[in-house]
């Protein structure tokens, strides 16, 4: 399904205007999500959402599909970006988690924890984003051979 | 208490549930089930849970409504069962039953919004206290997700990154 880019004029300048659109979106509801409604999960599915648009509408061989292989590669990096900030608290001499004895000097407690809910919701946004593009990719890899195949 | 928007939507949810469930077409069902997640969104909008709504729109009527299209274009997108058999006869005289049970323990519940619930006075005013003070962040939402039980998100994310490799692991093809 993937891999055969669409033809129409109108998919194709609609997607190449709303997949960027979508990515600010989901950046301002990444970094917004302290303030109000959002975080890091939501910020996530909406990055992978504009990849796999772009990918329907693009085929794989595209820019924007380029980059949704190139992020594939970093797969994990978002847990592991969560689970380095719970290892600097350990570091800091705190729990693991515990945001407030994260060693960074000049901050004071609060500002600390307010760093650490930051990283880690770019940290879940990373991981939920690679996850969902992930599965699109092996659901319709195995289309792909499947039709090889016969 | 009025109930001028909630009893539409409770029948528009009841509505594409049972529809999704009957429909013969699999990517009607398919449709009607991000219709479903869209209202149910709306529900969440409704009870004041914006955080919810949020994720029930995109990942409810969006990612899931992809992921199911694209197993339908590999899979047949028609329901091939000639003929659905009938309930078996039990499950029609004890599900009524089991429901007439769950209603009746409903009118133990506290009211919507009681502030002497059980679940508002344990460890929710102090986290709608001192959230701001603690973790400069005004929606308690996320620093409750975040930080005071940011081990169960964590621990969350580990599901997420396990069902993409669970997903790898069990759809890749040797292309060799």
């Amino acid at each position: 399904m993937i891999d055969r880019p669409s033809g129409s004029v109108i998919i194709r300048r609609t997607a190449s205007l709303l997949v960027s659109l979508v990515q600010l979106f989901a950046l301002y509801v990444l970094f917004f999500g302290q303030y109000g409604p959002g975080g890091g999960f939501v910020a996530g599915v909406m990055i992978a959402a504009s990849l796999i648009f772009g990918l329907l509408v693009f085929g794989e061989d595209s820019a924007t599909s380029q980059r949704a292989t190139r992020l594939l590669a970093g797969d994990g990096v978002g847990l592991l970006l969560f689970v380095a900030v719970g290892g600097l608290c350990l570091i800091g001499g705190g729990e693991f988690l515990n945001y407030s004895e994260a060693p960074i000097p000049g901050l004071d407690s609060a500002a600390r924890r307010y760093l650490g809910i930051l990283m880690t919701q770019i940290g879940v946004a990373m991981d939920v984003a690679v996850a969902a593009v992930s599965i699109v990719f092996s659901l319709s890899r195995s289309v792909a051979t499947e039709e090889t195949d016969a | 208490m009025t109930y001028s928007f909630e009893l539409p939507l409770l029948a528009l949810l009841i509505l594409t549930a049972g529809g999704a469930i009957i429909v013969k077409e699999l990517i009607s069902a398919v449709l009607i089930l991000g219709a479903y997640s869209f209202f149910l969104a709306l529900v969440w909008a409704w009870l004041g849970a914006a955080d919810v709504a949020f994720v029930e729109a995109v990942v409810g009527a969006g990612l899931a409504t992809v992921f199911f299209l694209l197993t339908l274009s590999q899979t047949s997108p028609e329901d091939t069962r000639i003929r659905r058999p009938p309930p078996p006869i039990i499950a029609v005289i004890a599900l009524p039953l089991l429901g007439l049970l769950l209603l009746y323990a409903a009118n133990d519940l506290p009211a919507f919004g009681d502030p002497g619930a059980p679940a508002s006075v344990h460890v929710s005013p102090h986290y709608i206290e001192n959230s701001l003070a603690d973790t400069r962040t005004p929606n308690v939402v996320t620093s409750v997700l975040m930080d005071y039980r940011v081990l169960d998100t964590l621990i969350e994310t580990v599901v997420v990154f396990t069902s993409g490799i669970a997903c790898w692991l069990l759809l890749r093809r040797d292309t060799e």
